[in-house]
């Protein structure tokens, strides 16, 4: 674990404490599946968007896609009595396919990430409400998928499946970012694209295939999420999400400006989220305060970080300096060669 | 190391033509295996060029390039680098998020067997030797935005030894290390060399050529002019080699004797030369002409002065007043104005035209309850376009429709339409055609008769003698010394330039 992410864990658990002395119903084991209920589903696709982040791009069409696959799905399954395994496959092929449409509209096309996701984030949607022409899209009253539920929203030993989920995703994300020659090669095109290129590294390549694990864990949580909710209102569902997602990643250490973060850095800003949130509610904060709390700890977090790596690098260029200065001094006695510098 | 074949490179006859420029004109080199090669010349004499086209970047014009008997009309990256060929660059090209060894193996890493997860273990195993041979201290697990920019040298060239390099070229691999970092380089030399590589030395720094170097070569305007052996690579060689133009004469000498200082520096310490401090006056009426090698820490100097940043310590004053340097904006007010070096993205907005160029800086002047009346800016922007004899139609067209040497013109016109007292321009004629850069000189001297000091940055030597009333030599961030114009000469002032002292001056 990197000392940015001990830090964040250190902070989880004294706002956890706080919450807990002010009302004990925090650790309750109620409270603790639901939030790990959320934490599951939010993590599944920060993990994505802390890829997308890595290359130094932004993926704005998470939330969007999170309600376009899941009215697919229930419409899948509920409607058109599609096995559900089937209608997992379907689903995350049409990820992998707006992920590819994402990466290649990028590299190849050189549009800026920043506009073909928020393109992204107006069609799905505008899709998912035209599809359903506005109205709910549900399962049948009294269906029951078995199997399936207990997948998504079953629970072990009082655990929720999409909390197990998410962490078994992390892990091979975390293989992914930091073993594989892919996240290596995903660092160096963030910190700098030219050089990587230079190094024989096939950076569009790369970068689209970031996109495409963003899009891929966001068809994961949409089947997460759809079966939560168990009806998708297309309208509604699943907006801001890719915020929560972006806000988790820069939490978590991920830099926006690319080839920086780490896995156990963006799953614990999706806990400290979920946590923040969770304070409003068990602190009897007015909900509509919800986005200002979330919104100002990330400031601050950030804030703390960036002037602590400032205070960092400041110390280390004074120390070069002193050591020139010691150099610089010495040369002013005579020393033999190399002090012509000093006629 | 046996194992590999023994180089033989050879360049034959190699020319490269631009448009209206002749970088290399008909360069035969040879390199052999375990020789250090020292490849020295002035600023823009072609070494770079030479080296591209040796890394396959750049394809020449004519000539071929023999490497192990094969002959090659050009070379690409990828043949360069099978053939051998390393470079250690000026600027370097690490990934400061990545340990040292993923690093070196960036783009060729090893794996475990039928898996795409990167074998760590077998990699730092194979790194620590490397570092070994390079005498590195820091070890393949530190992250390189730990080492220090010397250490980053060292890493660039373990990366080249991992390549099984048998030519490294480094150029100006010590112009920004210390004294004891550089003897750790130059040992590092030594070493490569007995292990039979060949290593080719660009340096400006004429005692570490002399140190390290089994023999040299002079580049000068394109050709191989001199070749020197062991025995005859000392400094007086080299610079004679080096220089030998006869310079035409731009001069045009000043209508009136100079005032007192406008511009004074003291003990003016920057972030590109943190142990150099610098102190010069600037008088009024004069054209100071500010000579050196690049890198020699000029153009950070006077950014520093105007508040760009950079600036560590020391005072500047302007007509005697001392010069808060936080911001541009105060050295606008003070009357100390940049012309920079990189014209088309500091100088000016390509996008905008003339007349919101020409007032950008002194916006305020053309407003009333902050709108700004176009009718004055055009106005303004006309008289400048007369006074400076800006070739264009109409001062609405955008800057980037115009020549190299018109846009130098109207990034001088927004200065002279305020109250300059003294003016810094920073490579004023770099990319512009001749005809231009004689109309430049002489708003110049204009402005400089008219009483504003005027310090010219160059690293053309014929426009540093021919048109500067005095001329000062920066060497590292500090003046190594001044010339006046009897004793103005591309000698004295190389001389100076790489940090000997001139004798009899």
């Amino acid at each position: 674990m990197k000392k940015k992410d001990i830090g964040l864990a250190v902070l989880i658990i004294i706002v956890g404490l706080i919450v807990y002395m002010r009302n004990p119903l925090f650790l309750s084991p109620i409270n603790m599946a639901n939030t790990a209920n959320l934490i599951g589903l939010f993590g599944l696709f920060a993990i994505g968007q802390g890829f997308v982040i890595m290359t130094g791009g932004i993926d704005l069409s998470v939330g969007s896609v999170i309600a376009l696959l899941g009215v697919l799905f229930v419409d899948m399954v509920g409607t058109f009595g599609v096995p559900w395994p089937a209608a997992i496959a379907i689903t995350l092929v049409l990820g992998v396919l707006i992920g590819l449409a994402h990466g290649i509209l990028i590299t190849r096309y050189k549009m800026q990430p920043f506009v073909v996701t928020l393109c992204g984030l107006l069609i799905y949607r505008g899709v998912a409400r035209g599809y359903t022409a506005e109205s709910t899209a549900g399962f049948p009253f009294g269906a029951s998928y078995p199997q399936l539920e207990w997948l998504t929203i079953g629970r072990s030993f009082g655990v929720p499946h999409s909390f197990i989920a998410m962490l078994i995703i992390a892990v091979i994300m975390w293989v992914v970012l930091h073993k594989s020659v892919f996240g290596r090669h995903l660092h160096a095109v963030g910190k700098n694209e030219e050089a990587a290129r230079f190094s024989g590294i096939r950076t569009g390549r790369v970068i689209t295939l970031a996109y495409v694990i963003s899009a891929v864990l966001a068809a994961i949580a949409a089947i997460y999420f759809a079966m939560f909710t168990k009806s998708v209102q297309p309208s509604s569902h699943g907006n801001f999400y890719e915020l929560y997602a972006i806000a988790a990643a820069v939490l978590g250490g991920f830099s926006l400006r690319g080839g920086e973060g780490s896995i156990v850095g963006v799953v614990l800003g999706a806990v400290l989220i979920q946590e923040l949130q969770n304070l409003v509610n068990l602190l009897g904060i007015p909900s509509s305060l919800n986005f200002g709390v979330m919104g100002t700890v990330i400031l601050i977090g950030v804030l703390a970080d960036e002037q602590f790596s400032a205070y960092r690098s400041r110390k280390r260029s004074a120390r070069a300096f002193e050591e020139k200065s010691k150099e610089a001094s010495a040369l002013t006695e005579p020393v033999g060669s190399g002090t012509e510098a000093e006629a | 190391m046996s194992e590999y074949q023994e180089l033989d490179l050879q360049l034959n006859g190699i020319s490269k033509l631009y448009p209206g420029v002749v970088a290399l004109d008909d360069v035969s080199l040879r390199v052999q295996a375990g020789e250090v090669l020292g490849l020295l010349g002035e600023n823009g004499a072609g070494k770079s060029t030479l080296m591209k086209v040796l890394g396959g970047i750049v394809a020449p014009t004519e000539g071929s390039i023999t490497i192990d008997g094969e002959s090659h009309d050009q070379l690409t990256v990828i043949e360069s680098q099978a053939a051998g060929i390393a470079f250690v660059h000026q600027e370097l090209n690490v990934f400061d998020n990545l340990d040292v060894t993923a690093n070196i193996f960036i783009g060729r890493e090893k794996t475990h067997r039928g898996s795409h997860i990167v074998d760590s273990k077998s990699m730092y195993q194979t790194v620590q030797p490397l570092l070994d041979r390079v005498g590195a201290r820091f070890r393949p697990t530190t992250l390189v935005a730990e080492l220090s920019l010397a250490e980053q040298q060292l890493l660039e060239i373990a990366k080249a030894l991992s390549t099984d390099a048998r030519v490294v070229i480094m150029d100006e691999p010590t112009s920004s290390l210390t004294l004891s970092e550089t003897k750790v380089l130059l040992k590092v030399i030594a070493d490569l060399k007995a292990q039979g590589i060949a290593v080719i030395f660009i340096s400006h720094r004429l005692s570490e050529v002399e140190e390290c170097v089994d023999r040299a070569v002079v580049l000068r305007d394109g050709k191989l002019v001199g070749h020197l052996d062991k025995a005859e690579v000392n400094h007086d060689n080299m610079i004679r080699m080096m220089i030998g133009r006869n310079l035409k004469s731009l001069y045009t000498p000043p209508a009136s004797s100079v005032g007192d200082a406008v511009l004074s520096l003291r003990n003016v310490r920057t972030e590109a030369n943190p142990a150099s401090t610098a102190s010069l006056d600037v008088y009024s009426g004069e054209i100071l002409g500010v000579a050196g090698l690049i890198g020699a820490g000029r153009t950070e100097l006077a950014q520093a002065i105007f508040g760009v940043g950079g600036k560590l310590g020391g005072d500047v004053f302007v007509d005697g007043r001392q010069l808060n340097t936080t911001t541009p904006a105060e050295a606008i007010k003070a009357g100390l104005y940049l012309v920079p070096e990189d014209r088309k993205h500091a100088g000016l907005v390509l996008d905008f035209d003339i007349a919101e160029n020409v007032t950008m800086a002194s916006l305020h002047d053309y407003a009333k309850n902050g709108i700004v009346s176009r009718s004055r800016q055009l106005a303004t922007a006309e008289s400048q376009r007369v006074d400076l004899a800006i070739k264009t139609a109409d001062v609405r067209c955008a800057a980037n429709e115009m020549s190299g040497g018109n846009q130098q013109k109207v990034v001088l016109a927004k200065w002279l339409s305020m109250n300059p007292r003294i003016i810094i321009f920073d490579e004023p004629t770099r990319g512009i055609d001749v005809g231009a850069k004689s109309e430049i000189y002489r708003l110049m001297r204009i402005l400089a008769d008219r009483g504003v000091g005027v310090m010219m940055i160059s690293s053309d030597m014929e426009e540093v003698i021919g048109v500067s009333d005095r001329i000062i030599v920066m060497k590292d961030g500090q003046f190594t010394g001044a010339l006046q114009r009897p004793d103005f000469s591309e000698h004295n002032i190389l001389t100076l330039a790489v940090g000997r002292a001139l004798e009899g001056v």
